[in-house]
């Protein structure tokens, strides 16, 4: 696996995402007004949501690195199977903006007053859902290549794909906070996710494979 | 005799250009008796008034909006399995269609919200599904529009109807999740036609098979009309190659 | 195992621009491709690496045994020589680097971010790669691109080495490497306009 330390050193740009959900979160009080109770209620569906951007603003270069640099090609014909490449991407992909920003939700968590049961929730389904946002996210990339203006395409065809597991995910993270029972949709979140990994990576491989030609 | 000589352009446009003009007349025709049923000669609801009516447009509309999207979904797997290109095309064409059936169900389905629910939009389950359906109509259109390559456009656009299926069905059941408390189903037209009675079924059922055939003659010609774009651009291609 | 190409049809952009290859290329043996711009090497090279599917007509034998080196070299600007070279030896599951290094005189430079290293430089790292893959037929397209005359004589040796040991290489290239090589030109082969068909042929 020693891709993936390449992977992830060659991938630069490690605290943009980081940096950018920071700013979204600083400008939702702006945006909202300062009232405390609204900032604690809306806390958890901001956080998923400025996760879920800074996610979306990273895979643009996830894969056209690659493919300017000819990487693509050369991948393609190595004994490596594409589906293992783009899990790696992924993997890659979670590891240097995913993670950072499960590990970064609980300090904006704060700013936003997020109620205190709330911190235990919103970084358990950030844990269980940002997987699939990579994943999901490698095959919009994937997708799009090859395109000149692929970035803003990009995020046409990645959100809609988004919808269920923010639905899910900020769903856990609000009823953890508010203190209900959180079960069901974390369990449909693990559900999701573990879909998506088992299965996305095929979908990336013939789409990237029908790209290369 | 089977069904994939129709695979064959030129059989396709030769028997589409036949059944053409009986589709346009036909839907031409249910399509005005169903709403004029509807609209003039059905007796106003007790309790919505004569709101109640524009369920004869907007129920053939969301009817037609997800039909479209599933008709894209059996083209896209044909052509992945048969790679038949009038398959791809029909896929192409039916899109624009399908958006805009999600987007007469959404207006007036706001419309109809008014004055029943007292606002134009509520984040109702079915109501926002239709506003997720309508998001992935953009992102296939957009992408036919962004490659240039069709053949890679047809493969792309493709698997990107199969994935996108299946989160589509996600989304509903999310949604359906994220806010099944708030409004009854029964506010809502489904159940609240089959409460209502014969008199307004038949007139809905005219128009429901008015719009499918209007739905298909909108195909056929779209089809037809991508299948010519298409050649001329091969015959352009060739010109320059023999160049 | 020697690769086998035969009467090969290829298309560029959905339109068919060569038809009709054969040729055989058997171990220790280097093959010269030649011809006008724009006539489909590349897209012949691609087809062959398995990069796009052919038209018509078989390639066989070269699953799994051809290194293909194309007109970008792969280059990770921020890691160094070595770093780069590593990872497609570890990729291709070989260990060691230090003959490909030492082939193209990489020695001295494998500390150097690869970013930092001039156009010729690049491509001998790019070139260089081929050693680490471990596989026998070498496909190659435009190799010297850049590359001064030392260089190339560097190159050329190790492919000479490649061949002695067994291997075979497929070369696209305008300048002559010095090789004991059969030329190809694929000049006469280039592919007639389709005929218009009634099926789906009438798109391509």
């Amino acid at each position: 696996m020693r891709d993936l330390r390449l992977a992830v050193r060659a991938g630069g740009g490690f605290g943009l995402g980081l940096a950018f959900f920071l700013i979204v979160t600083v400008m939702v009080p702006f945006s909202v007004g300062p009232e405390s109770d609204l900032l604690a209620r809306i806390a958890p569906g901001v956080l998923w949501l400025g996760a879920l951007l800074s996610c979306l603003l990273s895979l643009d270069r996830l894969l056209a690195l690659d493919w300017e640099d000819g990487s693509l090609d050369l991948l393609a014909t190595a004994p490596l199977p594409l589906e293992a490449v783009v899990s790696i991407k992924a993997l890659a992909h979670w590891i240097t903006t995913g993670l950072p920003l499960v590990l970064a939700a609980p300090v904006l968590g704060v700013l936003l007053n997020l109620p205190l049961e709330g911190f235990k929730w919103v970084v358990i389904s950030l844990l269980l859902g940002t997987p699939a946002l990579s994943v999901i996210g490698t095959f919009g990339a994937a997708l799009t290549v090859g395109l000149k203006r692929g970035g803003l395409l990009l995020s046409l065809l990645v959100m809609p794909l988004y919808v269920p597991t923010l639905i899910f995910g900020a769903e856990a993270a609000r009823r953890g906070a508010m203190g209900m029972q959180v079960e069901t949709p974390l369990l449909m979140l693990a559900g999701i996710s573990a879909g998506v990994i088992a299965l996305m990576p095929f979908a990336s491989a013939s789409v990237l494979r029908i790209n290369l030609r | 005799m089977s069904i994939w000589e129709y695979a064959n352009p030129r059989k396709f446009l030769h028997t589409s250009e036949r059944v053409m003009p009986v589709l346009w007349v036909s839907s031409g025709l249910l399509m005005a008796v169903g709403l004029i049923w509807g609209f003039f000669f059905t007796p106003d609801d007790y309790r919505q008034g004569s709101t109640v009516k524009i369920i004869f447009l907007h129920v053939p509309a969301a009817l037609m909006a997800i039909n479209a999207w599933f008709m894209m979904l059996v083209a896209s797997l044909i052509w992945v399995i048969r790679r038949h290109h009038v398959s791809a095309l029909a896929a192409k064409a039916a899109a624009p269609v399908g958006i805009v059936m999600t987007l007469i169900a959404l207006a007036t389905g706001a419309i109809w919200g008014q004055p029943m629910w007292g606002t134009w939009w509520a984040w109702d389950p079915r109501l926002t599904s239709f506003l997720v359906l309508f998001l992935f109509y953009l992102g296939y259109i957009a992408l036919w529009e962004a490659i240039d390559n069709p053949d890679t456009a047809a493969d792309l656009t493709a698997i990107l109807c199969l994935v996108g299926t299946v989160f589509a069905v996600l989304s509903r059941y999310a949604v359906n999740f994220w806010n099944q408390g708030l409004h009854q189903g029964a506010s809502l037209s489904l159940d609240e036609k089959e409460n209502v009675a014969d008199a307004f079924s038949n007139p809905l059922y005219v128009c429901m098979v008015g719009f499918g055939l209007f739905f298909v003659a909108m195909v056929f010609y779209r089809t037809g009309t991508e299948i010519r774009a298409r050649r001329i651009k091969a015959l352009m291609a060739r010109e320059r190659q023999e160049a | 195992m020697s690769l086998n190409v035969s009467d090969l049809r290829i298309a560029r952009g959905g339109l068919p621009v060569l038809e009709g290859i054969s040729f055989q290329l058997p171990p220790g043996q280097a093959l010269i491709l030649r011809g006008p711009n724009g006539i489909g090497k590349t897209t012949l090279l691609r087809t062959i690496a398995g990069l796009q599917p052919p038209l018509g007509g078989s390639i066989s034998g070269g699953e799994d045994q051809i290194a293909y080196a194309a007109h970008s070299d792969g280059l990770k600007f921020a890691l160094t020589v070595s770093e780069n070279l590593r990872f497609w030896a570890s990729v291709f599951g070989q260990r060691s680097i230090t003959p490909a290094l030492k082939a193209f005189n990489l020695t001295k430079l494998q500390d150097r971010p690869a970013g930092a290293l001039s156009a010729g430089q690049k491509r001998r790292l790019g070139l260089s790669r081929m050693m680490v893959t471990g596989r026998p037929i070498w496909v190659m397209d435009e190799p010297t691109v850049s590359l001064d005359q030392d260089s190339v004589s560097l190159f050329a040796n190790a492919v000479r080495e490649h061949l002695a040991a067994g291997g075979s290489a497929l070369i696209a290239t305008h300048i002559d490497l010095g090789l004991e090589a059969t030329v190809l030109d694929v000049g006469p082969y280039k592919a007639a306009p389709l005929e218009f068909d009634d099926f789906d042929g009438g798109f391509l």
